[in-house]
């Protein structure tokens, strides 16, 4: 069953050490650009799967190995992250 | 240098009773089943799907639904054993075993590359496929497998990592050099093997 970005908030925000639900996300494949929060998200695999809302390719992969985060991003043609408003 | 360290980790207990030997290492027992799944559920009509054995991506043969469900099934219980820890014993499966498919396609290459609806690939060496082993599953507890678990039919590989049991598998192409699947390149163990705890690369 797909969640949505918001189920890895935290995880990415472990792994990047900034909010990364609001980071536009553009697909390699489809070109669509989404903040990451409205992708699709499956967890309950070995990894964790995010892809893309409109055609389901692939865009992020995080696969925890001996307690480290690896990160596959190759599914993206850019991912932006918002510069804090602050 | 410094090497990393997870917190919060727990030895579990060692199981009791009728468990006891059935567990790998690092495993627990679950009644339910976890629906495992990297993708959107494929629906693919019956009278549309086929399996295939390829090679070089040339399907050398192809069973349409029909071909298969003619072919001689067994029903085999099994105990399934997931990487993310959990460990499902008795289970009960109907399917056509994987070596009756490639008898008939009379094969002579290493490894196998299973590949499903959705684009879901795992590698298999042929021997874990070819010597009873291996199943065309397509009926779970009695019932027609559902798609949220692989059906129409799913490669079911019990002696390795659940992973490794394609779901809504559509063939394997036949490899002269072994290639990692979806898993298998994101840090997951080329074999898999859940009584020598083979979760990770290098395991
Ligand atoms: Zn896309």
């Amino acid at each position: 069953m797909a969640l949505d970005g918001n189920a890895i908030g935290g995880m990415l925000l472990e792994i990047f050490a900034t909010d990364m639900t609001s980071a536009e996300a553009t697909c390699a494949r489809c070109g669509a650009v989404r903040p990451v929060a409205e992708e699709l998200v499956y967890l309950r695999g070995p990894g964790t799967v995010v892809r893309c809302r409109r055609c389901t390719s692939v865009l992020m992969v995080i696969s925890r190995v001996r307690g480290l985060n690896c990160v596959d991003l190759s599914g993206m043609e850019a991912l932006e992250v918002k510069a804090a408003s602050d | 240098m410094t090497s990393p360290v997870s917190r919060g980790f727990h030895r579990r207990r060692g199981p009791a009773g009728a468990e006891a030997g059935k567990l790998p290492p690092g495993q627990h027992a679950t009644t339910d089943f976890p629906v495992l799944s990297a993708g959107p559920t494929p629906h693919v009509p019956l009278t549309e799907w086929t399996f295939s054995i390829r090679r070089g991506g040339q399907a050398l043969r192809s069973w349409t639904w029909p071909e298969i469900q003619g072919l001689p099934a067994e029903t085999v219980t099994v105990d399934i054993h997931c990487v993310t820890r959990w460990s499902k014993l008795g289970t009960v499966w109907r399917g056509v075993p994987v070596r009756t498919l490639l008898d008939q396609v009379g094969y002579d290459a290493p490894h196998v590359l299973a590949f499903s609806d959705g684009g879901y690939t795992t590698n298999l060496p042929i021997g874990d496929v070819s010597d009873g082993r291996a199943w065309l599953a397509f009926d779970y507890d009695g019932q027609p497998l559902a798609p949220e678990h692989g059906g129409p039919a799913r490669l079911l590989v019990p002696h390795l990592y659940f992973w490794k049991s394609a779901k809504w598998v559509r063939g394997l192409e036949l490899l002269d050099r072994d290639q990692p699947g979806f898993w298998e390149n994101y840090g997951y163990n080329n074999y898999g093997d859940p009584w020598r705890e083979q979760r990770y690369a290098g395991d």
